[in-house]
């Protein structure tokens, strides 16, 4: 197993398009501490920019990444390996390389320039949210038999966790407005990790205290150690369960 | 009727400083005929029979440690620390003051006790005219300078540090009730309840004080007309600077920063009418402007900078002016509960100003919307703040604004500037 992570990691450091990504966050995390004199809205806005571009890129790219290699999977199954190895290899090269990009892209300039544990918990909540979408990136994958179908899945995926879920819980709360739903609304933040991710950020900054009353609640849950392990967790348990969906797939597919 | 208060309100500023004039002439004049004498510490056992005997206009030049309480001046006299320090005896007032014209000079006060029977202070000034408080410290004394029903004084150039904990156990560092044409000038206030504390005070002036680091307010106004406040700066105090109640109070170059919580702001206009507020700067505070029921202010020429929601402006607010503002880098700009709007807003620099200027005149082609939908949003359902920087909701606010539907209607900058104006 170790091998082929190996190989897989070292043919996907030479892929232009991780290349690029970093070049693009590490480029874009300068121009915003440049631009922005305060470290904190340089913060937010990178937050903002890092939940668009990282689900996106994890999805799409890891899905073709897939197709791509499925010659090589079928390789690989041809030896005594077992299955399920063999696309936790995969799994495990892609989300090396991606920590790597994020770490040196986004990671590296934001120590440097805000040496804070604010942007400590965001490069936390950035790696597990690449996690998190490689392995739904997988399942989908595992899940279509063709590629346009994989990434149109992925497309729409990405979607649901960035608009149309929080389009859904703001259509919600205005029928909901009368009744005192602020701890629903925690619990439905559980659902998707974009958003556990962007709130425990943006609760870690002065940000909170324009929420108000439900600022409140969500500052008293996301800032205590105990809620921020809650959070760090669910966020795991959200590379878990889609990675265990994506492998029982895998093991028993026809390929 | 616009020209008629005016023109009260500046006829107000001449008769204070006529009036700060004539007493420091009265003071300084009265100090050619009067006896002068040294009082020091170690050879006095009774301040207040020094003060008894004392004739009037004399000057009394304290020397050392004096551990008194409730010392009375009953008569014009020059209090005038040289190295004095009075120190509360038993935690009560140090020093009434209940005769016209004394002036109290360079003396430290200390170690006025908390009472919840008596608002104690370090100095209070009973009933008083023509008296000032010059250049004294005020260290952990409850109240500071406490003015009560009185005229024509000035407190000045002093220097007040509570240690107060919590707001309970606060007093206010130099707190005004009653009175009429007085000015504070010069003050730094830190750590009370309320920095500089206004109830039915008329016609006064305070410039150039710092209060920061207060419980409550740094200024803290109410039933008071015809003041004027500039050159003031407020900064990191629990909620702010609230003016309440008022009519023609005049706001000018003073600096609110810093007041950053859950229920903090800038300033606070509750009822207050007819006011202007000029030269102004806000910055990094959760709101910048709270206004309720605040009705023709002029709020013009101010530097809007980092706050969370720069003007709080609620419908029931009437023919206020907004003109001529720099809006730089705020979350929100403006914000409103109402659908309508009665106020008017002209010719600012808002940094979320997306239009263009084709004929480069320097105000944008397309007005401004400054409401963000998705602040109207959690002003309604304030669980929707969950959403804050979600680009779902940057999205709505963009189409928003250009097809508004929620967002009041009326509600538009016509002139918006290209670039920041120079102020």
């Amino acid at each position: 197993m170790g091998k082929i992570v190996k190989y897989l990691t070292i043919d996907l450091m030479k892929n232009w398009v991780m290349i690029v990504f970093t070049a693009l966050l590490f480029l874009a995390t300068l121009g915003f501490f440049a631009l922005e004199g305060q470290n904190e809205k340089a913060v937010i806005g990178l937050l903002n920019l890092s939940l668009l571009l990282v689900p996106m890129l994890s999805l799409i790219f890891s899905i073709t990444y897939y197709y791509n290699m499925y010659d090589f999977l079928l390789l690989i199954l041809a030896q005594p390996i077992k299955r399920k190895k063999s696309i936790f290899s995969l799994y495990l090269s892609l989300l090396i390389v991606f920590s790597l990009s994020i770490t040196i892209g986004l990671g590296l300039p934001l120590v440097l320039f805000n040496p804070f544990s604010t942007s400590y918990l965001l490069l936390l909540c950035i790696l597990l949210l690449s996690a998190v979408f490689i392995a739904i990136a997988l399942w989908a994958a595992v899940y279509t038999n063709d590629k346009s179908k994989g990434i149109g899945l992925s497309l729409l995926l990405w979607v649901y966790f960035v608009l149309l879920f929080d389009g859904i819980l703001l259509l919600g709360m205005y029928n909901f407005a009368e009744y005192p739903i602020e701890k629903y609304v925690l619990f439905f933040t559980f659902l998707n990790p974009v958003d556990l991710s962007r709130i425990m950020v943006l609760m870690q900054t002065q940000t909170a205290a324009l929420m108000g009353y439900s600022g409140a609640i969500f500052k008293q849950f996301f800032t205590t150690q105990q809620g921020l392990s809650i959070a760090v967790l669910l966020l795991v348990s959200w590379v878990v369960v889609p990675l265990m969906f994506a492998f029982n797939k895998f093991k028993k597919k026809d390929l | 009727m616009g020209q008629v208060e005016t023109k009260k309100n500046a006829e107000a500023l001449s008769m204070i400083k006529f009036q700060t004039l004539l007493l420091l002439f009265c003071l300084q004049f009265g100090a050619l005929f009067s006896k002068s004498r040294t009082v020091e510490s170690s050879s006095v056992r009774n301040l207040q029979s020094v003060f008894d005997e004392a004739e009037s206009g004399d000057t009394l030049l304290l020397k050392g440690l004096f551990k008194v309480s409730l010392l009375k001046v009953n008569k014009p006299l020059f209090i005038i620390g040289k190295d004095a320090e009075f120190v509360s005896k038993d935690g009560d007032e140090i020093l009434v003051i209940a005769s016209d014209s004394v002036l109290v000079k360079n003396i430290v006060f200390k170690d006025v006790e908390a009472s919840f029977l008596k608002d104690r202070a370090a100095i209070r000034l009973l009933e008083v005219q023509q008296v000032q408080v010059d250049n004294n410290q005020f260290i952990n004394t409850f109240f500071g300078v406490y003015v009560q029903n009185s005229s024509n004084c000035i407190i000045s150039n002093n220097t007040l540090q509570g240690k107060a904990g919590d707001e309970v156990h606060a007093g206010n560092a130099i707190h005004i009730w009653k009175a009429e044409r007085i000015e504070v000038i010069n003050n730094v206030a830190e750590g009370h309840r309320d920095g500089i504390y206004f109830e039915f005070v008329n016609q006064s002036f305070i410039s150039g004080n710092i209060s920061k680091n207060n419980m409550r307010y740094g200024l803290h106004f109410m039933f008071s007309n015809y003041d004027i406040y500039e050159n003031n700066q407020f900064e990191n105090n629990g909620s702010g600077v609230a003016v309440m109640f008022s009519k023609h109070i005049r706001m000018l170059n003073n600096t609110f920063k810093e007041n950053w919580g859950g229920a903090s702001y800038g300033i606070l206009l509750k009822e207050i009418s007819d006011g202007v507020m000029k030269h102004n700067r806000f910055e990094l505070n959760t709101v910048g402007v709270y206004a309720e029921g605040a009705n023709r202010i002029q709020i013009d020429s101010n530097v809007f900078v980092r706050n969370g929601k720069a003007l709080d402006i609620k419908g029931n607010c009437m023919d206020n002016k907004i003109l001529n503002n720099n809006f730089l880098g705020n979350t929100f700009e403006v914000l409103t509960n109402s659908k309508g709007n009665l106020n008017f807003f002209e010719g600012n620099y808002w940094g979320q100003y997306s239009g263009y200027d084709l004929n480069k005149d320097g105000v944008g082609d397309v007005p401004h919307r400054p409401v963000n939908l998705f602040a109207l949003i959690t002003d309604k359902i304030p669980a929707a703040s969950m959403l804050l920087h979600s680009p779902l909701v940057h999205g709505l606010d963009m189409a928003e604004r250009i097809f508004p539907q929620l967002i009041p209607e009326q509600l538009i900058d016509k002139k918006p500037q290209m670039k920041p104006l120079n102020l």
